[in-house]
């Protein structure tokens, strides 16, 4: 049985006529039940959406020739032109939809999430939890190769049964209306999830957010959670981490690799993350994501300098790793259940307790390291940050959103990776 | 002869018609003349900014009971509804219009500012400017009183002739597409205007960014300038600065400690300012919404907030501040569309926010209880060693000729007595 159920604060009522009132009860008694869930966005809601696009106001150009100032704008012109005209949301809802969804209450606060099961009985259960500026939407081309990997290169040995949620505040969870759920909360609310789908023994993987939160589970080390994956490893030494954030020049000593990681994490912690200072201090200001599209698109687009290159190639035509289609779903999926806000209290929640430094993870740990992630973990610290590293891995192309721009190289990280676990 | 010119880039169509044909020429033969101007805006543009207001999408409320987390809801809510209905842009716009006001072309860009010439022959010039989240509109209430002093409480030996331009890309002032108008540029620019206006001696006056291009102005000493009054002065002595946030040198005095403690709270408290200053092109909110635009502008600093915050949603008195007076310069800037180009003035200042400046103008320095950080005598002294006066208010803030316009009027007044 499939309903429609909209996140409790989004100001559209339950389509509660479309459930038989056994159901109803069932729900009211035990909010801690498996709902299932489907997306079905009301059409004028997209009528709207486009309306606000075409009725953007633009400022003028920065007077820069380059992204030193931020967001482009002939690269959110192009963004909103083709969002609103060509860009089409149902197939996104569709993609979305032809995946088992569920909500469920966890510590007081419905979380969304996605749970595909394998046909392969002895599938190592993954929870895989996304970032910001994300949602489920950036996980969903690794489903089918992790359920399915004799259809994907794959043996049956390499089989996953995946649960990606929606982290609080995000997509189709729940919003936060009081303070505290921070990653600590998060990583304990995935255990509960875990457990509460039947699975006593898992692993869980992440990038940017995601990872904190894999990270944070790796610390709290549960006792059904095996060993983690992460592609945003935090590794930095807490001298170092604090070093690269006052400017200073890089310590002596360090290796050439250590040295590129460090100037790297200066580059981000000088240059690069104004909106995490904006979202960890005040959020709540940010009114212009929740009221303008293209004010959230051009938001969205600002995550790092890498990135952006990425996404203004693909606005100018050129074929990445990631489509015109996957951006705006991930933007539209955010506009349209007004998440914005409530997604960036994450960083509020955790703001000044590090996103990138060693956190103390005693459990066996996978790392992937991509090319053009924030910064390229250095073995050496990824050693010191993770005593029982049991895989790492440079790959040849990726960026920060591996999992949506680089599914097949995610994928055979997670099965080479994880595979002693099993 | 006075017309309607809007600012360059602003989309509206200069009305050629009502230009003389000689004058059009004049015009186009020397961008440097003093070109009168009026504030007329089309009323479709007012009638979409409501249309706007109105359809704002807002966020769900925040998760804390305070300013913690920024702009609240409640208050933000608050300010939209009166923008939307009793608000009404055509009192500011008379208000800018009962004053002279001009666009002259200085360095390549259209600056349009305010002058109004005492009666008294002997006033003193005085250019005063603007910060951010500002415009002239900060300035409009200290006009009179400084013009025309005896009927405000002083004698004809108070009189000023004032000078108040909107900084590059601000207001009705060009919008700079290409780099380089930081602080310093505007102050060499403040002086070719004072010269150009026929003051060979004057005066110069700024709060917040306004402070910061008085004080270049003060280093770069131009010949006409005769001393300067500041109330955001930049006092900090190098190894204090370096110290922050840490723990503090030893051997400050309490006041020294005082400052030093609100120095070290502030960049906790202004991400608005640190996104400005490293992405503010990311910023499309504040062009195509408002309600944004009008959030961040009142993200400035913590004490200023709470008291804006209290007028909007108590009706509790912010000095002279009034509901009316936010939205005047909140409504100018998204009617120029200024909101992201006035930000870029954050990424284009190289220097330090707290500074050691080595000033040898004289210099008047009003220092208001509620500024973001109280500067003390004692570094104010090191700063500007030819201290002509030095005052500490008790009351007022940030925007003190906004706020507290009597008090900002009488410092000029006796703070700059001695330099005429």
């Amino acid at each position: 049985m499939t309903q429609t159920i909209r996140t409790p604060d989004s100001g559209r009522a339950a389509d509660r006529t479309a459930i038989p009132p056994p159901l109803m009860k069932v729900q009211a008694a035990d909010k801690t039940g498996l709902r299932p869930f489907r997306v079905e966005v009301p059409e004028s809601e997209l009528t709207e959406l486009r309306r606000r696009i075409h009725a953007t106001k633009f400022p003028d150009r920065e007077t820069v020739p380059d992204a030193t100032q931020g967001v482009q704008l002939a690269t959110v012109q192009k963004l909103a032109r083709y969002w609103g005209t060509e860009y089409d949301w149902r197939k996104c809802e569709a993609r979305l939809n032809a995946l088992p969804q569920f909500i469920t209450e966890i510590d007081g606060l419905d979380i969304h999430f996605i749970h595909a099961r394998s046909k392969h009985e002895n599938a190592l259960p993954l929870i895989v939890t996304h970032g910001w500026p994300g949602s489920v939407v950036e996980q969903l081309k690794i489903v089918e190769p992790l359920t399915n990997p004799t259809a994907h290169g794959g043996s049956a040995s390499d089989a996953f049964h995946v649960v990606v949620p929606s982290m609080p505040g995000y997509g189709y969870s729940g919003k936060p209306t009081t303070t505290g759920w921070g990653p600590d909360r998060i990583a304990r609310a995935w255990d509960v999830l875990m457990n509460r789908l039947g699975y006593t023994s898992y692993v869980a993987q992440g990038g940017d957010w995601g990872a904190v939160v894999v990270d944070l589970m790796g610390v709290q080390a549960p006792k059904g959670l095996l060993g983690i994956h992460t592609n945003m490893p935090g590794i930095f030494p807490a001298d170092i981490d604090a070093a690269a954030f006052s400017g200073a020049p890089a310590p002596s000593g360090l290796s050439a690799d250590e040295k590129v990681a460090y100037e790297r994490l200066q580059f981000v912690y000088q240059k690069g993350i104004a909106y995490g200072f904006q979202m960890g201090l005040h959020p709540q200001t940010m009114v212009g994501i929740a009221d303008s599209p293209v004010g959230l698109a051009a938001y969205f687009l600002d995550h790092d300098a890498r990135s952006y290159e990425l996404i203004t190639r693909v606005f100018d035509g050129q074929s990445e790793g990631l489509t015109r289609d996957d951006i705006l779903d991930n933007i539209t999926h955010t506009w349209l259940t007004n998440t914005a806000l409530s997604g960036a209290r994450l960083y509020w929640e955790y703001f000044g307790k590090g996103y990138f430094n060693a956190k103390g993870v005693s459990i066996p740990v996978a790392v992937s390291v991509f090319p053009d992630e924030l910064y390229p973990a250095p073995r050496s610290w990824a050693e010191k940050a993770y005593p029982k590293l049991i895989h790492y891995n440079r790959l040849p192309k990726g960026g920060h959103f591996a999992a949506w721009e680089q599914p097949g190289f995610l994928v055979n990280e997670l099965r080479t990776g994880l595979k002693s676990l099993r | 002869v006075s017309q309607t010119i809007p600012r360059a880039g602003s989309g509206q169509a200069v009305d050629k018609t009502a230009i003389p044909p000689p004058l059009m020429k004049a015009q186009a033969a020397d961008k440097t003349t003093m070109r009168p101007f009026r504030v007329e805006v089309p009323e479709a543009e007012l009638t979409e900014l409501r249309r706007r207001i109105v359809a704002t999408r807002f966020p769900e409320r925040e998760t804390v009971t305070d300013f913690s987390q920024g702009v609240q809801l409640a208050f933000i809510q608050a300010l939209a509804r009166y923008w939307s209905t009793d608000y009404d842009w055509r009192r500011c716009e008379a208000k800018l219009n009962s004053y002279l006001q001009f666009i002259t072309e200085i360095d390549g860009l259209d600056i349009h500012f305010i002058h109004a010439r005492s009666k008294h022959e002997d006033a003193m010039p005085l250019i005063v400017t603007h910060g951010w989240p500002g415009s002239p509109i900060e300035q409009l209430k200290i006009i009179d009183p400084l013009t025309n002093p005896t009927a405000h409480s002083g004698s004809a030996l108070d009189a000023f002739h004032v000078v108040i331009p909107s900084m590059a890309g601000y207001g009705f002032s060009g919008k700079p597409t290409t780099p380089g108008w930081d602080p310093a540029r505007m102050a060499r620019a403040w002086a070719v205007l004072m010269k150009r206006l026929g003051y060979s001696r004057f005066a110069a006056q700024g709060g917040d960014w306004g402070g910061f291009v008085t004080n270049v102005m003060a280093l770069q000493a131009p010949p006409g300038l005769i001393g300067i009054h500041v109330n955001f002065p930049g006092t900090a002595p190098a190894d204090v600065v370096k110290a922050l946030p840490g723990p503090p040198p030893a051997g400050l005095t309490s006041e020294e400690q005082r400052a030093y403690d609100q120095m070290a709270l502030l960049y906790r408290q202004i991400p608005t300012q640190i996104m400005m200053a490293s992405h503010p092109q990311t910023l499309y909110g504040l062009a195509d919404s408002p309600v944004a635009l009008a959030a961040w502008m009142i993200d400035h600093d913590t004490v200023s907030y709470g008291h804006i915050a209290k007028l909007f949603v108590d009706g509790e008195p912010y000095g002279d501040l009034t509901r009316d007076d936010i939205l005047d310069n909140i409504t100018l800037t998204w009617l120029t569309n200024t909101g992201v180009s006035c930000a870029r003035l954050y990424q284009e200042y190289k220097g330090a926010f707290f500074n050691d400046y080595n000033i040898s103008v004289p210099a008047a320095v009003s220092v208001f209880p509620e500024e973001v950080y109280q500067a003390p005598r004692s570094w104010t002294e090191r700063a500007y060693k030819n201290l002509i006066h030095f005052n500490a208010l008790d009351k007022g803030g940030h925007f003190a000729a906004w706020e507290q316009p009597g008090l900002f009027v009488n410092e000029l007044r006796v703070g700059l007595r001695s330099l005429r």
